[in-house]
C-alpha cells in the first residue's frame, strides 16, 4: 500500500458548509492554521446552498424585536427538550452574525434601506432575513467562500471522505480521509477538530439536502466516544414538491411562495383540512413543521390524499401580476417545467429535511472529547423536538463561529500539533482492503435503507414498525460487513458506498432506537401507539457507543423542566 | 409498451483507452438525465462513476458533463426516449468514468499538500 499523506494543522474542519466556512474564518481570524475539507466541493454542497429562503434573527432594525422573544419561540416550538445554553446562544449570538453577513455583502432583502424580514410560522412576528428570489442558501455559501478564498491561513481541499477521527489517549487528534479522486489514504493531524458535516437526511428516501448529508459526523463522533443527543426528532418539511415532476428546483422551494403569499392546503376534495388538526390557515402560512406534517399524512391515510400520495398546494386564487412581483424569474423556471400556477395546483408531501438531534455539545461547541468540536446542524439540542423556520442558518452560522473561537482558545494552549500515527493505523488497515470478489449492489443497498427509514422510521411510527426497521438495518449491516467494497481507486463509487452504509445505517440504528424506547409523541416524534406527549418524557435521549457496537441509551432530564407549549 | 432511454456512456480512468456501454433505461416524462444515471447504479451496475450532490436543485453545480457534445449539467437535462451519449468533460482533467476534475487547482488535494 501506499504511504498516507500526511497533512499537520491547528484546526481540521470536516464540512465545508456554512457552519464549517465560518468555524473556518473565526479560527483563522484568531491567528490559527485552518484546513477545511469536503468530501465533495468547497462550499456546493450539504445543506446551506438548498436553503431556499428565512433565516431567524431578532434584528430589532426593521420593527422592534428582542431576542429574548425569538429564544422564547424557539423553545416553545421545541416542545420542552431544547439546550437553554445552545438556544440562547442561537438567538443571541444570531444578530451579530448576520450583521457581519452583510457587511460581507451576502444582500439581505431590504426595505427604504433596511433589512426587512418575512412572517414564518412559530414565531411571534416577522423575523426571517432572506435573499431574494430563492436564493438565500447559495447567496450565503458563495459570501462565505468569498472569505474564506481570502484568508490566507485557511487551505481548502475537496474529494476528502473522512473515514475515522484519530483518537490518542483519550483524545482526538485529527481524522483519516480517503482522498476520493486519487484513491489515495490521507492522515491529517490537528490540535483541534470541528465536525460541521450536517445532519442526517440522506437516510430517508425523499429528503430535501444533499447527498452528502448520511450523517458522517454523528457516526464519526459516536466511535471516537462522544455523545449523540435527541436522534429520534428528525424534521420532515410537511410541503416538499411530489408532483409533477420538477427538475432544477429544490423540493422545498414553495416554502417562500407560502411565506409570500399565503397558499392553500387541499385535499383531493378540494377543501382545506388544517383546521381538522387544530390550525385554521385562513389564508395565511402559520402551521409549524410538525403539525403540517402530521396533518397531511393522516389525510393520506384517511384516503383523502392527492394522487401520488400528498395533498394539494394552490396558488389559483392569487392574480398572476402578484405571483410575478413575488417569485419574478422562478414563474418563467416554472413554466419551463410546463407548470402554471394560475391554473392548476401541485402536489406536496413531507420530505425528510433537518434533524435536531446530533452530537452533544456545550455552549463552547465543545464534545466531552478533547480536542473534538462540532457545529451546526450536527449539534444537536437547540431545537429540541421540532425546529422552528429559519433557525437553521442562524443556528450554522452563530455555531460555526463559535467553534473556530473555542478551537482557536485551544490552539493557543497546545505547543505542537499531535502526530499520531500509531493511532491512525487501524483505520489505514480498513482502507488498504481489497473488497470481496462480488459484493452486493451497493448503491441498491443504500436506496433500500432510505425506503425502510421512509416506511417505517418516518414521522408517524409505531413499536412494530420501529422492530421491523431495526431487522431490516441489521441485514443490512450483515451484508455490509466488515471489509471494504470495491479496491479504493480513483473514485471507486462502490468503496465509497461502502463507507457510506457503514455510518449510515449506524446512525439509523440510533434514530431507530432512541425513536422506540421513547414511548410517547412530540414534535417531531409521532408514536401511532403512543399519541400524547408525557411529562415524564420531559427528557433527551443521549446515546454512547459500548464495546464500538452496542448503543447505550440514556436519559437525561431536559435542561428546562417547564411543561411544552402544546 | 414502456418507452426507454439509451444512454451510451463513457467508461474508462484513462482518455486513451476507455469503452462506451449501453444501458436501456426506462423513461418518464418529467425524468433528468442524472435520474436516468442514478437508476443504472441501482439496478444495474454501480461502479458507474458520477459525481453530483444536491441531486435536483442545481445548486451544486457538480453533475456538468458533456451530452452529444454539449455541456449540461445532468440534473437539468431532461431524459429523452432515444439514444443519448454521455461523456465526461473534454476540457478537464478525467477521474473516471463521467467524473472530471472541476474544482479550482487550489482546492485539489495533491502530494504536494502534505
Amino acid at each position: 500500500m501506499t504511504e498516507p499523506m500526511r497533512v499537520e494543522t491547528d484546526v481540521l474542519v470536516i464540512g465545508s458548509g456554512a457552519a464549517g466556512m465560518y468555524a473556518a474564518i473565526e479560527a483563522a481570524r484568531a491567528g490559527c492554521n485552518v484546513f477545511l475539507l469536503d468530501r465533495s466541493l468547497i462550499g456546493r454542497g450539504g445543506a446551506t446552498v438548498m436553503a431556499q429562503m428565512t433565516v431567524a434573527v431578532a434584528l430589532d432594525d426593521e420593527a422592534p424585536d428582542h431576542w429574548s422573544l425569538h429564544y422564547q419561540d424557539t423553545l416553545t416550538a421545541g416542545r420542552g427538550l431544547c439546550n437553554e445554553a445552545l438556544a440562547r446562544l442561537l438567538t443571541e449570538e444570531g444578530p451579530a452574525c448576520i450583521r457581519e453577513m452583510d457587511a460581507w455583502g451576502v444582500g439581505w432583502a431590504r426595505k427604504d434601506g433596511k433589512i426587512t424580514s418575512a412572517f414564518a410560522p412559530g414565531h411571534d412576528r416577522p423575523r426571517c432575513v432572506y435573499v431574494d428570489f430563492l436564493r438565500t442558501g447559495p447567496a450565503v455559501s458563495s459570501t462565505l467562500r468569498g472569505v474564506v478564498n481570502k484568508a490566507k491561513s485557511i487551505t481548502r481541499k475537496g474529494d476528502l471522505y473522512v473515514v475515522d477521527l484519530i483518537k490518542a489517549e483519550g483524545e482526538v487528534a485529527g481524522a483519516v480521509a480517503w482522498h476520493i479522486a486519487s484513491g489515495a489514504p490521507v492522515t491529517i493531524f490537528a490540535k483541534a477538530t470541528i465536525v460541521a458535516t450536517g445532519g442526517l437526511t440522506r437516510l430517508y428516501r425523499r429528503n430535501s439536502a444533499s447527498l452528502n448529508m448520511g450523517g458522517d459526523g454523528y457516526a464519526l463522533c459516536l466511535r471516537a466516544g462522544a455523545r449523540l443527543i435527541d436522534m429520534e426528532f428528525v424534521q420532515f418539511f410537511p410541503i416538499g414538491h411530489l408532483a409533477p415532476r420538477l427538475i432544477g428546483m429544490d423540493p422545498i422551494m414553495w416554502d417562500p411562495f407560502r411565506y409570500k403569499l399565503g397558499g392553500k392546503l387541499l385535499n383531493n376534495r378540494g377543501e382545506e383540512f388544517t383546521q381538522d388538526y387544530g390550525v385554521a390557515e385562513d389564508g395565511k402560512y402559520i402551521i409549524t413543521r410538525d403539525v403540517g406534517t402530521y396533518a397531511i399524512l393522516k389525510e393520506v391515510e384517511a384516503g383523502r390524499g392527492s394522487p401520488h400520495g400528498g395533498v394539494f398546494l394552490s396558488f389559483q386564487h392569487v392574480p398572476e401580476p402578484k405571483l410575478r412581483e413575488a417569485f419574478g424569474p422562478v414563474i418563467d423556471r416554472l413554466a419551463a417545467n410546463g407548470i402554471d400556477l394560475t391554473k392548476q395546483s401541485v402536489e406536496v408531501a413531507p420530505i425528510a429535511h433537518y434533524h435536531m438531534g446530533g452530537v452533544q455539545t456545550d455552549a463552547r461547541m465543545t464534545t466531552e472529547i478533547p480536542g473534538l468540536l462540532a457545529a451546526g446542524e450536527a449539534v444537536g439540542g437547540a431545537n429540541g423536538a421540532n425546529r422552528l423556520s429559519g433557525n437553521a442558518i442562524t443556528e450554522a452560522l452563530v455555531f460555526g463561529r463559535q467553534a473556530g473561537r473555542t478551537a482557536a482558545g485551544w490552539v493557543k494552549a497546545i505547543g505542537k500539533v499531535p502526530t499520531r500515527p500509531e493511532a491512525a493505523q487501524e483505520t489505514l488497515d480498513l482502507l488498504a482492503m481489497d473488497g470481496p470478489g462480488h459484493p452486493p449492489n451497493t448503491a441498491e443497498m443504500l436506496q433500500s435503507l432510505q425506503q425502510t427509514m421512509a416506511e417505517d422510521v418516518g414521522p408517524l411510527r409505531s413499536q412494530s414498525s420501529l422492530k421491523r426497521a431495526l431487522v431490516r438495518i441489521d441485514e443490512l449491516s450483515h451484508a455490509t460487513g466488515e471489509r471494504p467494497f470495491g479496491n479504493g481507486q480513483a473514485f471507486d463509487m462502490v468503496r465509497l458506498d461502502w463507507l457510506d452504509l457503514r455510518n449510515m445505517l449506524t446512525v439509523a440504528r440510533c434514530v431507530a432506537q432512541a425513536a422506540l424506547a421513547r414511548t410517547e409523541s412530540r414534535g417531531a416524534h409521532q408514536r401511532e401507539d403512543f399519541p400524547g406527549m408525557l411529562p415524564e418524557w420531559n427528557v433527551n435521549q443521549v446515546i454512547r457507543l459500548e464495546d464500538r457496537r452496542r448503543l447505550d441509551i440514556e436519559r437525561a432530564p431536559a435542561s428546562i423542566a417547564k411543561a411544552a407549549a402544546q | 409498451m414502456t418507452e426507454t432511454a439509451t444512454l451510451s456512456i463513457w467508461r474508462g480512468a484513462d482518455k486513451a483507452a476507455g469503452h462506451w456501454e449501453t444501458h436501456q433505461v426506462p423513461f418518464e416524462r418529467g425524468q433528468s438525465v442524472l435520474d436516468g444515471l442514478r437508476w443504472i447504479r441501482m439496478h444495474k451496475d454501480p461502479t458507474l462513476a458520477i459525481r453530483f450532490s444536491c441531486i435536483n436543485a442545481n445548486a451544486c453545480k457538480e453533475c456538468m458533463m458533456e451530452l452529444d457534445g454539449e455541456t449540461v449539467y445532468a440534473c437539468t437535462a431532461r431524459l429523452e426516449p432515444r439514444e443519448m451519449r454521455l461523456e465526461p468533460l473534454s476540457n478537464k482533467k478525467l477521474v473516471r468514468d463521467l467524473v472530471t476534475e472541476i474544482a479550482p487547482p487550489v482546492e485539489r488535494f495533491a502530494a504536494k499538500d502534505k
